[in-house]
Formats: structure tokens, C-alpha cells, sequence
């Protein structure tokens, strides 16, 4: 039995650990000292050794991805914190801000240090205020007390942070979009090559990581990188945030050695809500193909997730149960995408907005014959033909349900999805029926 | 550059070749090559919309998917696992594609982007301009599913959306390729449009200011444009390029809108006639009408791009004032002139040639030719004055000129050949310009030198009084300069300064590859050209002459200078006269030193020259229009060979109507010195200049031999280069300038690309494109003259006035700057001066600008 890792989490019910001083209290900034002792190629080879793999969803591995800049020409490189965390399901880096920023700007300072940055930048959500105003405050203790600035601790090593806020738009965790966008541009994604890491952030050398992959970075520092590989798998090291969501009895953040699987989770999360059973989920939020109860036991690694047929993402599992339209959630999921879209190439753009048409339909029981085929075809054209991920994972939802439950598609060309399942019975809250589009003024949804 | 090879024979190892397989074909391209060009090169064309030659890789569309497969670091090829973009992705050694022909994925990956790009089209195909000529229907119907399975709902838009009086957009036919605002951004740098809104709702569109290089005040346009917020206009000379590379039918332009369906043009490859760059573009006609012009592809020249000015304006060509017959004018017996009437040829000629014959003989005949001619027709004129006339009083210069010009031109422009290339100008550098502004009097040469500098190739100099849009674009350094002082700053370049911005500028002119780049304007400034000499004598930078009219290098080239004989052979050398006249089969050429333009007038006025052979030639271009329509109403004759009537045409005794451009074949010489041919387009009666002067100097007794342009141009060739000496250079010394007085300040001005031009009569959809006339001058001149940013500016001489609105401007003070030609400011009409002069300034009365 796989037990939980508070490592990223470990605060997080303190009393005020948002502050510095219970942040320096518990030892922060430590590995910060630490890590000004040693050599930048150290640095780099730690996290090369400790198998992290970015925690943003990719999970590319990071020390390498920080071997990736080129040799230091005399002229600025930077990196960059993706903190637009927006992936419906995902629901890690936010709080993790929110609890417990320092230990972000405690890893921005290490990472910067080991990759030569002299200015990092966190490009956070900008629909979460108060986690931004929490990390400027931060950052700016953190300067106070001369985590951050000239001449960090005596090392000779400086460095300035630089907290943005997006506009709010999905397309802007994607790294170029972010880029584009932190250069005030319109946030889409850039051609690639050149990488980020031969031109990233005005043009220079830059590297783009996740939040949880960063705040993964000083606890790396302080503990080694054999304490790291103690937990999780072989190639999936270490511990990870896994946020649990749904018609689950306790939601919320679980930390844990990579490889725990979904059945371990449920019961540290007190199983599924009384009386109903598992009917699907995501492994890593909306993006990933779903998964139903045979998946209990695939241990939530990279690998294996994806061994499986799916991908471990941002370990965002949304939980549903039996009450649960596939078509509806499908849906939902696709109108997200539909909205999110960023309208650079045609398949995302274009594709998005038919499936969520033809969603509509089912999910409305005025399915046309040949709609579920259609469905699946203009997904096998938005997949892999897009300009990024985005439309990838548009269609994952889609396909993988039709695969799973495709009766209930068949069902949506005569059936309403909310005659087959009543919302009211999934509602976790007394459900309030949407009213009928001009049905009284001041109706609030459309 | 590109091998196609038996897959069994080894490729020739070049190390700048890369050998790719595309469909089982082994080729070797340039590395850097883009896998969809490297299958053009063997005949296999993949679909692409966003895609452009001239734009940057954008990979938007997603149409160009193909199949690769690259070698590993073991050799073993592998594919890749998804098709990719092959607009956006360069060749690599070994590197294996599969398009459409042979990859199933590759073709339903088509197939899909396809049916999507079409779902939200209207498919208003029937009633589209760009039916018929549309990639996206071609490549629909080439490329695409035979029907679609998209049954839903349609997005919509309002349309069309007016950019400007002549851009239109339909955002429902837009498939957001962004090449037109690519070619906004990266070509012309007039973001005047840009994608707004994500997802499907994502339209091309205006923007925020500050997001977007909108037009400042001074630069807003005369008609309605899309305006931003705050109430400014889009302002582009280079807009009609966008519905040009616009693949589908979403841009459109106003002029041309529902006009014709493409398969009912003729199209003539030609060149347009609006500046001195000769681009090449495609007239299409239908049933003798001209119904638009596109950019033709000359990638020495104008590349895939024209100015709007050669793209719609046209109608000039076959305005309602075209002369269609000769016209003859009786006089009474005391010499009045009474009404024209039409004439037959044969009268009018009999007329014109006894008339000039006369006059010849009674003191002398004066030929102005006018700066618009081809090749052939100015060498007609050429040989018309300096045979059957006898004289050298020829000048084609309808414009401010000198003497000192004449000696620049024989010196260092005649009888050079092509030296100075466009392809020069995006390589040089550094680039100075002198009096001279691309973008209003240069018009591809702006896109050249732009190119060259966003490509961090090159870095521009302006000796101006202020920094134009143009120049900022160019991402150019101003060195502030009045009017008249030309000289003095070129020539502190020349003998070196201590000035730390001028010392620089100095040592990038040391370059190899700099360049310097005169416009016709020094003409009025003594000495300029003189310095500038020495400036590149002193530096080693290469000098190009960029005047603004198409005819000007032709003009100079053929012999139409009081002092230059075809081939820049000076009149004044005795060989140089001996070899023409043996070659015209003449015994002599007159010897007698020649008048320039205003020489000529002069002459007339004072009747010492009694007749006068005008070809295109406007009196409000000359330096002082007023003093030469005296002159010509004081001739004995004047013989007029023109167009369209024009003022010449009201103090004409013999009218002989010419064909326009469309209307004749001939030869165009751009300012590189390239011969521009191009061929009739339409049918039509009308005769070239130099069939009208080849039937003249028969009737006067002479064979120009000048009736077919063919043969014409044989005898140009024979011609041969002039390697006798050249015209010396000129030394002239520069003049002080005139004192400032209070209340006054020193005049710049020069022409817009835009302007009230007669070249751009009846197109009121360009014209609203144009910049507004406006009146700059720096704050303490504003201050001084009591008007505010925005105010009425009223310029004054003692021959009248000009009103515009004020725009303070960071200049040099006491200088004040007008359009030279635009609606509301004709600058030598209104004012009789040049720029240099010294004009009242004062607060105006009155709040429009129809004044002067």
C-alpha cells in the first residue's frame, strides 16, 4: 500500500504558511544556500539524476530540458514558471501558490541559479487574484529578505523575478503561446524550431517549466537525488500533487509516489460518494482519453498510464460515477475546447467548433444517422494535424468515450442525455434547473 | 540549382545541397530549402493556403501536411509520427516525403483540413470576385471531398467590413492564413490589420492603437477608413497587395468589386508607369477594357508587389478628356488663337510641320518632351529636335531642374548601364538618402530597403527635415535638415566632421556595398549634387539616382538633355557628335549649347525661340506654371502630343493625340537603367509618340526613321557605349541660405506617392486612400506663427497661399513642410517657389483646406 508524500503539500494546513517567516521557520530557503554552494553543472546533473520529469503534463524530463541552452554568450537567458494553470480538472499549481509560494520562489531562485538566468518571470493565471497578489507579495518578502536582488546570500549571484498575470486563456499554457503572450503579443503558439531553449523569451535563450516541477526543485536540493528516486517508479520518479475531483467522498489534493494507482487513492479519499459506483475518469484531466473502473490499477505513471492508452497529464482525476451522461461531460469538455481555441490553424479552430455542434445534437437527442462516425473521423483529422496539443487533446475525450460507451451515443440520436440521466441525480448540490432562454428577464444563463 | 537524378546514380556531393526523396524522386535542393518548394522544383505541388514564397513560414493552415520520415542518428529511416507542415519545415539529408500522391495519411489529412477550411465558407462562389481564380476553390475541387458532411450552423459576419475606401472585408470567406497581415507586418510594415477575437470567432480586423502602427494625425487618409478609437485612420500605399495574396475571396478591392469574373480577361504582361521603377504587372482586360491590374512576378524588380498607385490607377488611360483625333486651331490674322478643331492627320501634320518650320527659321524651336516616355519614344524625340528642328534645345525635365543637375546626370547616371540594382539596396549596409524619400517618391524602392533592413542587413540614413513614417519603417536615422542645407551636411560627410552621429554615418558609408540615394529634388538645392559627388568619391559608397518619373533614365539615356546626345555622349564633344550624326546619316549636329526647361520657356517668352513641341507635360509641375503658360501662349506655335487634354492642350495650335501605356508596346528604362519591354495590351488606333514624331519629320522633310519601335530599338543597339570622356562633373557651390525673418520660415515640401497627380484621375477609391494634406512645422515655429497642433496654417508668398491644417511635428524650427502636389496644396501654382524659399507663415482664417 502506497502511502501518501507531503512534501510539495506538507504546510499546507499550517497555521499561515504562506509567509515567510513559517516558510523560513520550517527550513525554506535552505536549499537555496545550498544550492549557491555548488557549481551550476552540479546543479543540473542533481535534477538530471533525480529522473524529474516536468509536471505540467508532458513530462519531459527536466534537468534535461535545462541542458538543452546553449553555452552562455555574455547575453540574457531566462526562465520562465508556467503558472497558467487552466486544464479543466487540474487544480495543483493554484493552490500550491496559494499555500505555499515561497516554496516557488525558493525553486525560480535555485533554478535560475543552476541554468545562469539573472531574470525569471511566473506568468500566472490571471483569473486567480488572490494567488497573484499572495506571489507578489512573496517575492517581494522574498527580495526583503535577500532571497531574490543583487547578490543573493553574498553568492555574487543575482536575480530578478517578475510575477505577470495572463488575460486569461488556455492557449497561453502552452510554452510559445505563454512566450508570445509575456512579450505582449497575441497568445498563440510559435513554429517550432527554434525551441525555447535556443529562442525563447525575446528571442534568447530561455527555459519554460511548470510550477510543481520547479517547487519540486529545492526538497531535490536539500534531500539528494537518491532520496528523490526512493519514491515512485523506475522512470517516473518521485512524487507528484493528484487532485482528485468528482463524485468522490473527500475531494481534493493528494500527494503521492508516481505509480499509486486510482484504487489507493479512492479509499485515502474515502472511496467513491455512498451508495454509487465508478463510471469513468481521467487520468490527467480533460485532454487525456478517459478511463473507467477496469483501470483501477494502473499504477498513475507515465508509462503505464500511457501503456494503457492514455496519459498521465497533470494528474487531474475527475471522477464520475454512474449518474454521469459520457455525452454530456464529452460535451462540456468540447465546449471548453471550442471556446479555448486559439484560432491559429484550421483544424483546432474549424474542428472544434463542428464537434461541439454535433455534441450538442446527441447530447440533445437529435442525433443524425452517421453523426457518431463523423464524430470520430473529424477527430482522427484534428488529431495530430493540429498546430499544438490543443487540438490533440480536444479529441481525446471524445474518442476514447465513444469507444467506451458508445451506446449512449447511439442512445443521443432519439435521447436527451438529461432524460437518460437526470442532472439532478449527479449534482453534488441541489441542482437548480436552468432556466429556458427568455423564459423571465434577468435570467443569468443564456 | 535543383538536380533531379536516377535513384540509383550518386548524387554529386555539393556541401550546400541537401538530398531529400519526395514520392520516390531523389533531388538535391539548397539546405534551408523548405520541403514544399523542393517539391515544386520537381513538379509535385502540394496544397497551402497560408503559405507564401515572400512571408515568412506561418504553418496556419494546416493544408500542406505531408508524411516525413528522417534518418536516425543509426541511419535507420524513421517516420514521424504525425504529417507534417511542409510549408514551415526545411529539408535534412536522407530525409524521406510522402505527400498526397503517395501517403494515404497525408491525403486524408488534406482531405479533413480541406472539408474544414469549408464548413464555416459561404460558398458564395457565383457571386465571389475571386471565383474562378481561387486557390481555395481550385484546391477544393482538386483536393478535395466531392461533398460535405457538415449539416450544421454556418458562422456569420456582417460584410463587408470597409478597411479603407478601397479594402474590403468579407470575414465569413476568411480562412485566417494571415498572409495579409503578414504581408502588413513583414512587407510593407502598415499594420493596419491584424487577427483579433480566438477560436472560431477569430476574425482579421482593426485593433487597438497601441497594439497596432495605426497612422498618426498626419498621416490620416482623405477618404473614410476603418478607424480605431481614438478616430485615426489606416493609412497604406500598399494595401491592394493584400487582395492579391489573399487566397480566397475575403479581401477585395472597392474598384474592382463585382466588376468581372476572371475567365473573362485577357491578361497582357506589362509595366506600370507610375514611378520610376518600371514593376512589372498584368493588365487584364475584357473586351478592350481595362478592368484591373495585378502585380506581375519580377523578383529582379517589384518581386510579387506593387503600390497601389500602379495597381488602380488606370482610368486615367481612358479618362473622358482623352484626345481621340488631331486638332488643329485657326488663328486670326493679329495672331489670337481661336478655337481647336478636329483635323485629319494628314491636315494636322501639314499644319504642325509648316508651323515648325517656320519657326525653326524665324529663331528657333524648343521640344519638351515630358518625363514619362519609353525608351523608343524619347529617342524620337531626340533625333526629331536635334535633326528636322536642328537644335539642342531639348529637356525632358518637366520639373524643377539645373544646370548642375544636367552635369550630374552626364556625368554620373548617362551611359552607365544598370549599376545600383534593387537587388543592391536590401544587401547595402548602409544606405543615405538624400533628398529623397522612398516610400512617397520611390515607391518599391521603399519595400526593397525595407526588406534589407528588417532582415538586420541594413541601416538607413535620412538628411530630411523630419522623420517620415517611411523612415521610421525603415527603422531609419534622421539628420535633421533644412531645406538648402543638403549641400553643406553632405558635404561635412564628404570632407569628415567631428560630429560623433555624422562621423558614424561617415564610416558606414565606408562599407563595402553602401549606398547613396539622390532624388530629383537636389535639383533645387545648389550644389548638392555637387557635394554628393565628392561625398562618394571620399567614402567609395555607390550612388543611384532614383527620380520619381518612369521616363526620367530613358530621358536621359536617349538624348533628350540640352546637353547630351544618346549614350551620355556629351553634345559639346566633336566625336561624340560625329558618331550620332553618322549613325543618323546626318553630315552635322547642331553645335549651338542647348536651353534646359526653364531656358526654354524663358526663350519663348522673350521670342527667341518662336515654336514649341509639348509631349506630357503639365504646367503645374514645372517650376513656375504661371510664367509658362505665358510662354506658350507667347509662341508661334505649339504643337502638343498628349493623351488626355490638358493646359497645354488650351494654348495648342496642333493637338496629336498619342496612345496611353496600355495602347502601345515600347520599352520603359526604370531608374536602374534596366530596360522594362512590354506589349500592347488592347487594340486601339491610337499611335506611340514616336510614329506621331516619325510622320511629323517627314512632313518636315526629314526620316526619323521612327515609324516602327522595332526597328527603332535596332538602332539604339547599334548605338554602342560611348567610351569617349564624359561630362565633367559638376562643381557648383552651394548657396547661403536666406535669412529667416520673424513671422516666415524656410519651405520643404515634396510629392506623396497619393496626390492630386493626374495619373490617379477617376479612382475616388484610391484617393480616399491617400494622406491628408497637412502643414508641418516644429512647435516653437507653431508657437511663433500662432497656431495650435491642428490649426489652420495659413503659407503665403506674394504669389498667394496655401491653408492646411498644422501638425507640429519634431523638426528643425523655422521650416515649414507641404505636400508639394496634393489636393488643397499645389506648392508651385499657389506659392511659386521651391522648396528652400523663404514663405509667410501666419495663423489661417478659413477651417477647410479647398483653398490655393
Amino acid at each position: 500500500m502506497t502511502s501518501l508524500t507531503p512534501i510539495l503539500t506538507r504546510s499546507w494546513g499550517d497555521e499561515t504558511p504562506w509567509k515567510l517567516e513559517s516558510y523560513e521557520k520550517a527550513g525554506g530557503y535552505e536549499g537555496l544556500k545550498k544550492a549557491l554552494g555548488q557549481s551550476q553543472a552540479d546543479l543540473v546533473q542533481l535534477v538530471k539524476d533525480s529522473g524529474l520529469r516536468g509536471r505540467g503534463g508532458a513530462g519531459f524530463p527536466t534537468g534535461m530540458k535545462w541542458g538543452f541552452l546553449p553555452a552562455p554568450d555574455g547575453g540574457p537567458r531566462y526562465l520562465v514558471v508556467n503558472a497558467d494553470e487552466s486544464e479543466p480538472g487540474t487544480c495543483k499549481d493554484i493552490p500550491l501558490m496559494m499555500a505555499d509560494p515561497h516554496l516557488l520562489v525558493e525553486g525560480v531562485a535555485i533554478t535560475s541559479y543552476a541554468i545562469g538566468s539573472h531574470h525569471a518571470f511566473i506568468y500566472i493565471r490571471g483569473e486567480v487574484v488572490h494567488v497573484y497578489r499572495r506571489l507578489l507579495k512573496a517575492v517581494a518578502d522574498a527580495y526583503a529578505a535577500g532571497h531574490l536582488g543583487k547578490n543573493i546570500h553574498g553568492s555574487g549571484f543575482d536575480l530578478d523575478v517578475t510575477v505577470h498575470a495572463g488575460a486569461g486563456a488556455y492557449i497561453c499554457g502552452e510554452e510559445t503561446a505563454l512566450l508570445d503572450s509575456l512579450e505582449g503579443r497575441r497568445g498563440q503558439p510559435r513554429l517550432k524550431p527554434p525551441f525555447p531553449a535556443v529562442a525563447g523569451l525575446y528571442a534568447r535563450p530561455t527555459v519554460v517549466n511548470n510550477v510543481e516541477s520547479i517547487a519540486s526543485v529545492p526538497a531535490i536540493v536539500r534531500g539528494g537525488a537518491d532520496w528523490f528516486t526512493s519514491m515512485g517508479t523506475e522512470r517516473s520518479t518521485g512524487h507528484g500533487i493528484f487532485s482528485l475531483s468528482g463524485h468522490v467522498t473527500r475531494p481534493g489534493q493528494y500527494e503521492a509516489p508516481l505509480g499509486i494507482t486510482l484504487r489507493e487513492l479512492l479509499e485515502m479519499a474515502g472511496g467513491i460518494r455512498e451508495g454509487h459506483e465508478l463510471k469513468f475518469w481521467t487520468p490527467g484531466g480533460s485532454s487525456t482519453p478517459i478511463f473507467t473502473a477496469e483501470h483501477l490499477d494502473v499504477p498513475l505513471d507515465y508509462e503505464s498510464v500511457g501503456a494503457a492508452g492514455s496519459m498521465l497529464g497533470t494528474r487531474a482525476l475527475q471522477i464520475f460515477d454512474e449518474t454521469t451522461s459520457v455525452v454530456r461531460a464529452v460535451s462540456r469538455w468540447t465546449d471548453f475546447y471550442a471556446h479555448e481555441s486559439c484560432g491559429k490553424c484550421t483544424p483546432c479552430r474549424e474542428g472544434t467548433y463542428w464537434l461541439k455542434q454535433i455534441l450538442h445534437r446527441l447530447e440533445h437527442g437529435k442525433g443524425e444517422a452517421g453523426d457518431i462516425e463523423k464524430l470520430v473521423d473529424i477527430c482522427d483529422n484534428i488529431l495530430g494535424r493540429a498546430f499544438c496539443a490543443l487540438g490533440d487533446g480536444a479529441t481525446s475525450s471524445i474518442t476514447s468515450a465513444v469507444q467506451l460507451f458508445r451506446e449512449e451515443f447511439e442512445a443521443g440520436m432519439t435521447q436527451p442525455a438529461s432524460e437518460l440521466f437526470p442532472p439532478e441525480r449527479s449534482a453534488l448540490f441541489d441542482y437548480t434547473p436552468r432556466r429556458s432562454a427568455g423564459a423571465a428577464a434577468g435570467a443569468v444563463h443564456a | 540549382m535543383t538536380t533531379t537524378t536516377d535513384s540509383q546514380t550518386p548524387v554529386a556531393v555539393d556541401p550546400n545541397l541537401v538530398t531529400v526523396t519526395i514520392d520516390g524522386i531523389e533531388t538535391a535542393v539548397p539546405k534551408g530549402t523548405l520541403i514544399i518548394r523542393a517539391a515544386e522544383e520537381i513538379g509535385i505541388a502540394i496544397p497551402r493556403f497560408c503559405d507564401h514564397p515572400l512571408l515568412k513560414p506561418v504553418g496556419a493552415c494546416r493544408q500542406c501536411l505531408v508524411d516525413v520520415a528522417m534518418p536516425d542518428r543509426e541511419g535507420n529511416v524513421r517516420p514521424m509520427p504525425k504529417p507534417q507542415p511542409s510549408c514551415a519545415m526545411e529539408v535534412s539529408p536522407g530525409m524521406v516525403v510522402h505527400t498526397q500522391k503517395t501517403s494515404a495519411v497525408a491525403a486524408k489529412a488534406q482531405h479533413g483540413v480541406m472539408e474544414l477550411l469549408l464548413i464555416n465558407h459561404p460558398l458564395d462562389c457565383p457571386t465571389c470576385d475571386k471565383g474562378g481564380e481561387c486557390p481555395l476553390q481550385n484546391q477544393a475541387l482538386s483536393d478535395g471531398r466531392a461533398t460535405s458532411r457538415f449539416t450544421d450552423v454556418k458562422r456569420t459576419f456582417a460584410k463587408p467590413l470597409k478597411i479603407s475606401t478601397q479594402i474590403l472585408l468579407d470575414r465569413e470567406r476568411c480562412i485566417l492564413c494571415q498572409r495579409c497581415t503578414r504581408f502588413s507586418k513583414e512587407i510593407a510594415g502598415d499594420q493596419f490589420i491584424d487577427l483579433q477575437k480566438r477560436g472560431a470567432s477569430q476574425q482579421i480586423g482593426r485593433f487597438d492603437e497601441d497594439v497596432l502602427g495605426f497612422a498618426p494625425l498626419g498621416d490620416a487618409t482623405v477618404g473614410p477608413a476603418a478607424e480605431d478609437e481614438s478616430g485615426r485612420a489606416f493609412a497604406s500605399y500598399w494595401s491592394g497587395n493584400t487582395v492579391q495574396i489573399c487566397p480566397v475571396g475575403a479581401l477585395t478591392s472597392a474598384a474592382y468589386r463585382f466588376r468581372s469574373r476572371p475567365f473573362d480577361l485577357v491578361s497582357t504582361e506589362a509595366v506600370a508607369e507610375h514611378d520610376a521603377n518600371g514593376s512589372a504587372i498584368r493588365i487584364d482586360h475584357r473586351r478592350g477594357t481595362v478592368m484591373r491590374r495585378l502585380a506581375g512576378d519580377d523578383p529582379v524588380v517589384n518581386e510579387e508587389w506593387i503600390s497601389d498607385k500602379d495597381r488602380f490607377a488606370f482610368h486615367w488611360q481612358t479618362a473622358p478628356d482623352r484626345l481621340t483625333h488631331p486638332l488643329v486651331r485657326d488663328r486670326a490674322e493679329d495672331g489670337t488663337r481661336g478655337e481647336l478643331r478636329t483635323a485629319s492627320w494628314a491636315e494636322a501634320l501639314e499644319v504642325a510641320a509648316t508651323a515648325l518650320a517656320a519657326a525653326r527659321d524665324a529663331g528657333g524651336v524648343g521640344v519638351l518632351p515630358g518625363g514619362r516616355l519609353t525608351i523608343e519614344d524619347a529617342y524620337a524625340y531626340g533625333k526629331l529636335a536635334r535633326t528636322a528642328l536642328g537644335t539642342n534645345d531639348i529637356d525632358h525635365r518637366a520639373r524643377p531642374a539645373s544646370a548642375e543637375e544636367e552635369s550630374f546626370l552626364g556625368h554620373a547616371v548617362a551611359g552607365h548601364g544598370i549599376d545600383v540594382t534593387f537587388g543592391d539596396l536590401e544587401k547595402a549596409p548602409a544606405v543615405l538618402l538624400v533628398g529623397f524619400e522612398p516610400e512617397e517618391e520611390g515607391g518599391i524602392v521603399f519595400l526593397r530597403l525595407r526588406k534589407g533592413t528588417q532582415a538586420g542587413r541594413t541601416r538607413v540614413w535620412s538628411l530630411a527635415p523630419f522623420a517620415t513614417r517611411g523612415l521610421e519603417r525603415l527603422d531609419g536615422t534622421l539628420v535633421p535638415t533644412a531645406p538648402g542645407l543638403e549641400s553643406e551636411v553632405v558635404d561635412a560627410l564628404a570632407t569628415g566632421t567631428d560630429e560623433p552621429s555624422l562621423a558614424a554615418l561617415r564610416e558606414a558609408l565606408g562599407a563595402q556595398g553602401a549606398l547613396v540615394l539622390v532624388g530629383e529634388r537636389l535639383a533645387s538645392v545648389p550644389g548638392s549634387l555637387s557635394a554628393v559627388l565628392r561625398l562618394t568619391a571620399a567614402t567609395g559608397a555607390r550612388l543611384a539616382w532614383i527620380p520619381r518619373r518612369i521616363g526620367e533614365r530613358a530621358g536621359v539615356e536617349m538624348g533628350t538633355l540640352p546637353g547630351l546626345l544618346p549614350g551620355g555622349r556629351p553634345v559639346s564633344d566633336a566625336a561624340a557628335r560625329v558618331d550620332i550624326a553618322a549613325a543618323w546619316d546626318v553630315t552635322e549636329l547642331p553645335t549651338a549649347p542647348g536651353r534646359d526647361t526653364d531656358g526654354i520657356l524663358a526663350a519663348l517668352a522673350a521670342r527667341e525661340l518662336r515654336g514649341v513641341v509639348v509631349g506630357g507635360v503639365e504646367l503645374g509641375d514645372l517650376t513656375d506654371p504661371v510664367a509658362a503658360r505665358a510662354a506658350l501662349e507667347a509662341a508661334d506655335v505649339v504643337v502638343s502630343l498628349e493623351v488626355r487634354a490638358s493646359e497645354v492642350t488650351d494654348l495648342a495650335d496642333v493637338v496629336l493625340p498619342v496612345a496611353p501605356p496600355a495602347e502601345k508596346s515600347g520599352s520603359y528604362l526604370n531608374w536602374e537603367g534596366r530596360v522594362r519591354a512590354f506589349r500592347q495590351a488592347l487594340e486601339s488606333h491610337a499611335l506611340p509618340d514616336h510614329r506621331v514624331l516619325d510622320e511629323l519629320a517627314r512632313h518636315l522633310g526629314t526620316d526619323l526613321g521612327a515609324r516602327d519601335g522595332n526597328v527603332l530599338r535596332k538602332e539604339i543597339d547599334q548605338l554602342g557605349a560611348w567610351d569617349g570622356e564624359r561630362v565633367a562633373a559638376p562643381a557648383t557651390e552651394a548657396v547661403a541660405p536666406a535669412a529667416v525673418a520673424p513671422g516666415t520660415a524656410v519651405l520643404a515640401s515634396w510629392h506623396l506617392q497619393l496626390d492630386a497627380g493626374r495619373g490617379q484621375d477617376g479612382e475616388p477609391f484610391l484617393a480616399g486612400t491617400a494622406r491628408k494634406a497637412v502643414a508641418r512645422l516644429s512647435a516653437a515655429t507653431a508657437e511663433a506663427a500662432g497656431v495650435a497642433d491642428g490649426g489652420v496654417l495659413r503659407v503665403s508668398t506674394g504669389a498667394g497661399r496655401i491653408e492646411l491644417p498644422a501638425v507640429v511635428t519634431d523638426m528643425p524650427d523655422h521650416v515649414v513642410w507641404l505636400p508639394t502636389n496634393s489636393p488643397g496644396s499645389a506648392v508651385r501654382a499657389a506659392l511659386g517657389v521651391l522648396p528652400g524659399a523663404v514663405v509667410q507663415i501666419t495663423a489661417g482664417t478659413v477651417t477647410t483646406t479647398e483653398e490655393a
